[in-house]
């Protein structure tokens, strides 16, 4: 009897975490069945080629038009000139947290930077508007400061704990013998970091790097904020832009429901959502083989 | 003490039943420009008439009219007067429109208190939109790059600015979004050269105003209609509105009603 109540308790909490794990693939897919479902009415009405390489968006215009390569472009550019900020930032303070740091220093310095990662994406598109965007205006002399390279150094900041946050797991994961091996035939510090540690991290480090990419081109209220929303397609860096996630959320709000314009918005999410598949899925193929590599198995 | 219970709960029972059956509705459809005029006018509305339910909808001030033609609504929200095509279809179904003027809509064209323009034809603020003009100097300032405001699409705003100002010209490409007036507002207060449009009610001392065909926009010229880029705001009835409708109307335009047009943005009549 009591054998029983055991084996039944066992049965039950298998059943309740199985439910629970699999709930979040319910909403990957009730996500993405919804994304594809509200998206995909839209070629109906106009060409996939249109919407993708059309140059103007003006989807509440009596002679409506809905080209979303501007929007595209400037994701990727937001995207591009984020990781210009972060792969130094994020690396860099991971080498040193892992290489150089003192006990104590990496006691305090880790979490601090894990700390960037907690604060609210419309802390730092207010941050940007208010004390970045008059600075860089006034320091580069532009006619204004709201522009993709704004958005940028924001948006490279945001990345950085993702980074730095996976690569120092990544250097840890160096499996120590590694190193060991790497001393005992001579080499030096920098030689051991740069030949052994290094190369053996490295599609660790990438990994971190794609992650903050993916998380780059989905942030959605900074870029509102700071990118100053100019649907052209970028000629330079430091120009207004608008990327696809403030185009969704500033005029998601108003779009007639069922609309030709609601499918477009949902469309540009489809898109954005291929985009950070793709991102996440190369992330993933390259840390199983960096696994297999250090001999962790999978 | 129990049966005083009972009993209350019995009366208030027949209290609230009583209010279910004599609860009155109105339905609001229309113009998204009236809509927060509407929204706000409701609330107060039905704090004060608890028996009174009131939706208010959006939909454009063409889903407004069609909805009082057909019979769909009880008030049709307009940001602009009935088309003839419109008054006939009406007449064909046997319905009398009736426009109320509920509140006066005024949109300034703002710039950096620094910038030495202060005066502007519709023309040329047409031409800034449109692109064809993108320095200051070609409308007498200084030599510069004219940093141009625009708002989202589907901001009530924006659409009063296209129709007004730029005759549903296409607004050139580059133009910065914003989010709201605000927004606005705060940019052109930070940008040297930047040109913004924002509702009368959003001109603050960190921003000019700039006359249009040498109307300065304020309360006044916005009310005369001598300010070009205002126009008057609508609420349609079906004949003369009886009960409740009228009541809500009466509100609208009452001094506290028109107090939440000015809350909101807009000009209010009084």
């Amino acid at each position: 009897m009591y054998f029983n109540y055991l084996h039944l308790r066992e049965i039950v909490y298998k059943w309740i975490f199985n439910i629970l794990a699999f709930a979040s693939l319910l909403f990957l897919f009730g996500i993405t069945i919804i994304l594809f479902k509200e998206g995909l009415p839209l070629f109906k009405e106009v060409s996939a080629v249109k919407f993708i390489f059309g140059t103007s968006w003006y989807p509440t215009h009596e002679h409506p038009e809905y080209g979303i390569l501007p929007l595209i472009l400037a994701s990727l550019l937001v995207t591009a000139g984020a990781l210009f900020f972060c792969i130094p930032l994020g690396v860099g303070s991971a080498l040193y947290i892992h290489e150089l740091a003192g006990f104590k220093q990496r006691a305090f310095l880790k979490p601090l930077i894990e700390i960037l990662a907690a604060i609210p994406s419309i802390v730092y598109g207010f941050f940007g508007m208010v004390v970045v965007a008059p600075f860089l205006q006034r320091v580069l002399n532009l006619p204004v400061g709201l522009t993709a390279f704004t958005g940028s150094l924001i948006l490279g900041v945001m990345a950085t704990p993702t980074v730095c946050s996976i690569a120092e797991d990544a250097l840890s994961f160096v499996p120590k013998s590694f190193r060991e091996a790497s001393y005992a035939v001579g080499a030096n510090r920098w030689q051991t970091l740069t030949k052994v540690v290094l190369p053996a991290a490295g599609s660790g480090i990438s990994t971190g790097i794609i992650l903050g990419m993916s998380r780059a081109v989905g942030e959605t209220m900074t870029v509102l904020m700071v990118t100053g929303g100019a649907a052209v397609i970028p000629r330079s860096i430091f120009e207004p832009v608008r990327p696809m996630t403030s185009t969704i959320a500033a005029e998601m709000g108003e779009a007639v429901m069922g609309s030709i314009h609601y499918h477009a918005l949902f469309a540009i999410g489809l898109i954005l959502f291929l985009f950070t598949l793709v991102f996440n899925i190369i992330a993933e193929i390259i840390s199983r083989r960096f696994r297999l590599k250090l001999g962790l198995g999978r | 003490m129990r049966t005083l219970k009972v009993l209350a709960v019995l009366l208030l029972g027949c209290f609230l039943g009583a209010r279910g059956i004599c609860a009155e509705s109105i339905t609001i459809k229309g113009s998204t420009t009236v809509l927060p005029i509407a929204q706000a006018a409701a609330e107060v509305f039905m704090d004060d008439n608890p028996g009174v339910n009131i939706s208010v909808q959006g939909g454009g001030s063409g889903v407004g009219i069609a909805s009082i033609i057909d019979g769909t609504c009880d008030i049709g929200d307009a940001s602009r007067p009935i088309k003839d095509a419109e008054l006939s279809t009406a007449a064909d179904n046997g319905v009398n429109p009736k426009a109320y003027v509920v509140a006066m809509d005024g949109i300034a064209v703002v710039v950096h208190p620094s910038n030495p323009v202060t005066a502007l034809s519709k023309k040329q603020i047409k031409d800034i939109y449109t692109g064809k003009i993108s320095d200051w100097s070609e409308v007498g300032g200084n030599m510069g790059k004219i940093v141009v405001l625009g708002r989202d699409s589907s901001s009530g705003t924006f659409e009063a600015f296209e129709s007004l100002a730029l005759s549903k010209a296409k607004v050139r490409a580059d133009a910065l979004l914003n989010a709201s007036n605000q927004a606005v507002a705060s940019t052109v207060a930070r940008t040297p050269g930047a040109i913004g449009y924002v509702g009368l009610g959003y001109v603050t001392s960190e921003i000019k105003a700039v006359t249009v065909d040498g109307v300065m926009p304020s309360k006044e010229t916005v009310l005369s209609g001598e300010y070009p880029l205002s126009r008057p705001l609508f609420m349609y009835t079906n004949g003369k509105p009886k009960g409740v409708v009228k009541e809500f109307i009466d509100f609208v335009l009452s001094q506290q009603g028109q107090h939440l047009v000015e809350e909101n943005g807009y000009v209010g009549l009084k």
